[in-house]
């Protein structure tokens, strides 16, 4: 087939280009600008190479937050997965349960961020809260603003409730779709409980567990609102992921340029894994 | 290995039942003879499917009993049950090679590893599929997908019958018939129990030495195919087996013979008493000649198929389809037909008069 020739097309991209390079590409180039330059207001800046880059690759506040960050997502991704799985596995597939088990699975995740922030905030406190308190009165030294054991098991622990629900509804979605004859030939064939989940569910749910995992990893991985509002980053720099990180640098402490630099470090982390996750896992499906 | 005795069994969907329609299968008394090659054949929704899984045990039937040997099964699962059962849509297992699809309901059995290896490679042998068994399952055709579903069927040697649903849905009409006959001709070796469901009647006659005919969840008739074809023991087998199906026209019922159109016509079985609320006589289109004297019909248009002609009639009690040789002249206008009498059969409520 001839593919027409128009240039007048171009016309009807216009409308998206004005949309994506107001929304992404601008206020993209202005981090640009200022991770290459040096600035002391009244618009003036200075060429600075390469230097911010070298300074945050090479700093250690950048290398402990970085760490933080990956260990805190590894730790939500090791529990929410499996937990997602899990549950999804033990709802019910029809009948009146699911609506109501889908309504339930989907409250914690209309609650705006920052209130989930406060709510396990009030809720952890150690005196008044009735998380903090009831440990406290169990006997355990509990208390999330002075320890930081106590800081990551917070933080974690609400990341769990609010974000397990989503890979749940994923996850069921997955299974939803399985036809009966996959588990009817697997009675037939003998299989245990075991090799239904690890033949037919998994492989199947192989798609969505995918897209599970990367949102996820990109949500966990650019958290900023609720451990903020949660323990502000504290005690000391203890649950001070890479955003909190950032915007004490940038708007803390007014160093533009390194925290420019650093956008662009973190931006590229994440499109960098994401890659590497995606490729990975849609490898096998080419021949099918 | 064993007989199979479906008693009194009834089988509804719903929780409670209002009428005949409300239950998938009803009344069925049927046995399955040892080593039998049987076709289950009726229109999509009739219940085969359901009573497929009554025998294998996916399904709990609502009242009656599943007997193997004369030994109760019904509370057992299908593992227990040892069954094989094909489904309708090709079931691989996406992670597996072929050789591990195979190979899955033996290593679930427990079997030794030489065993399995040795019996995989004679199935598949037998399909056709030596050369991939390497590959991964997943990446093939929807007709080498099906054959891995019948391989695991085939694979275990000591089960009590084989069920295929309508297995080859998803296949090219030409490897449709090779794996028919192969079929046919591994059930003359292993000679195993097979129950073969189908809606289509060449599937069905062509594969089987009984067929089971369904309709609305009853069973209607059992027989060879040339019972089905020369003796329908119900309105439904007439005009569902045969092509063109057979001629069922609204009649009187009279003490020894029927009237039809104001004529009176001999059946093979002479009727008595008339309490039924429907009443008709059936005579399959290879059954009926032209004559001098019998049923005045109008001829409305003859079709050539090469072999012979199927020509389309008009009486007065409705259209008459007959089958006349592709040498013989056709009367154009008016003409008489005749019957032969022992193969003319009057029906009762649909069922047949004997």
């Amino acid at each position: 087939m001839n593919k027409t020739i128009n240039q007048k097309a171009w016309f009807f991209v216009i409308p998206v280009f004005v949309l994506v390079a107001f929304n992404a590409i601008i206020p993209l180039m202005t981090v640009v600008n200022y991770a290459f330059q040096e600035t002391f207001g009244n618009n003036v800046f200075m060429w600075e190479g390469t230097r911010w880059f070298k300074q945050i690759m090479l700093s250690e506040r950048f290398h402990a937050s970085l760490g933080r960050q990956f260990l805190f997502t590894f730790i939500i991704l090791f529990i929410q997965i499996p937990l997602g799985i899990a549950i999804a596995l033990t709802m019910p597939k029809e009948g009146i349960g699911v609506p109501i088990c889908l309504v339930l699975m989907s409250m914690p995740l209309l609650i705006p961020w920052n209130v989930v922030g406060a709510m396990w905030n009030i809720f952890a406190l150690p005196d008044i809260g009735f998380l903090g308190h009831s440990l406290n009165a169990l006997g355990f030294d509990y208390n999330f603003t002075q320890q930081i054991g106590d800081a990551w098991f917070t933080t974690i622990l609400m990341d769990v409730w609010h974000w397990t629900s989503l890979v749940v509804l994923l996850s069921y979605a997955g299974l939803q779709s399985i036809q009966p004859a996959y588990y009817q030939a697997a009675e037939i064939d003998g299989a245990s409980r075991w090799a239904v989940f690890t033949k037919i569910e998994l492989p199947k749910m192989k798609k969505v567990l995918t897209i599970a995992i990367l949102l996820r990893f990109m949500d966990s991985f650019m958290i900023y609102t609720e451990p903020f509002v949660l323990t502000g980053g504290g005690p000391g720099n203890a649950t001070a992921f890479l955003s909190i990180d950032l915007v004490k640098m940038a708007l803390g402490q007014f160093d533009l340029g390194p925290a420019a630099a650093m956008s662009l470090i973190y931006f590229f982390i994440v499109l960098l894994v994401c890659w590497v996750f995606y490729t990975l896992m849609m490898r096998n499906e080419g021949n099918q | 290995m064993a007989k199979i005795t479906l008693k009194d069994l009834s089988h509804s969907y719903l929780k409670t039942q209002s009428s005949n329609l409300d239950w998938a299968v009803r009344d069925v008394n049927i046995d399955w003879e040892d080593g039998g090659a049987y076709a289950l054949l009726g229109p999509s929704g009739c219940g085969k499917t359901t009573l497929l899984n009554i025998i294998s045990g996916l399904i709990n039937p609502t009242k009656g009993d599943i007997l193997f040997d004369d030994k109760m099964v019904s509370n057992l699962n299908p593992v227990e049950r040892n069954i094989a059962q094909i489904f309708q849509f090709p079931v691989i297992y996406d992670t597996m090679t072929v050789y591990d699809n195979l190979a899955f309901p033996l290593k679930n059995r427990k079997i030794e590893e030489d065993k399995i290896k040795a019996k995989v490679h004679e199935i598949a042998d037998m399909l056709e599929l030596s050369s991939t068994l390497n590959n991964r399952a997943s990446g093939l055709t929807a007709d080498g997908k099906q054959k891995i579903s019948l391989g695991r069927g085939l694979v275990r040697s000591d089960v009590n019958a084989i069920m295929f649903d309508e297995p080859l849905t998803v296949i090219d009409p030409h490897l449709k018939w090779i794996l028919r006959s192969k079929l046919k001709e591994l059930h003359q070796k292993i000679n195993r129990t097979m129950i073969y469901v189908t809606h289509d009647q060449t599937e069905a006659l062509t594969f089987a030495d009984q067929v089971v005919v369904m309709h609305e969840g009853q069973i209607v008739q059992t027989g060879t195919p040339v019972d089905l074809f020369e003796k329908p023991k119900h309105t439904f087998v007439g005009y569902f087996i045969g092509s063109p199906g057979m001629n069922l026209l609204p009649c009187e019922f009279k003490e020894g013979y029927v009237m039809l159109n104001g004529k009176k016509i001999e059946t093979h079985t002479k009727v008595k008493s008339n309490n039924f609320s429907k009443t008709e006589i059936g005579v399959r289109p290879e059954f009926i000649n032209f004559s001098s004297d019998g049923i005045p019909v109008k001829v409305l248009s003859v079709s050539n198929t090469g072999r012979h002609k199927i020509v389309d009639t008009q009486s007065q009690s409705g259209k008459i389809k007959m089958i006349a040789k592709a040498s013989e002249d056709i009367p154009s206008g008016s003409a008489f037909l005749s019957f032969k009498k022992e193969y003319t059969y009057a029906y009762g409520d649909d069922w047949i008069i004997e």
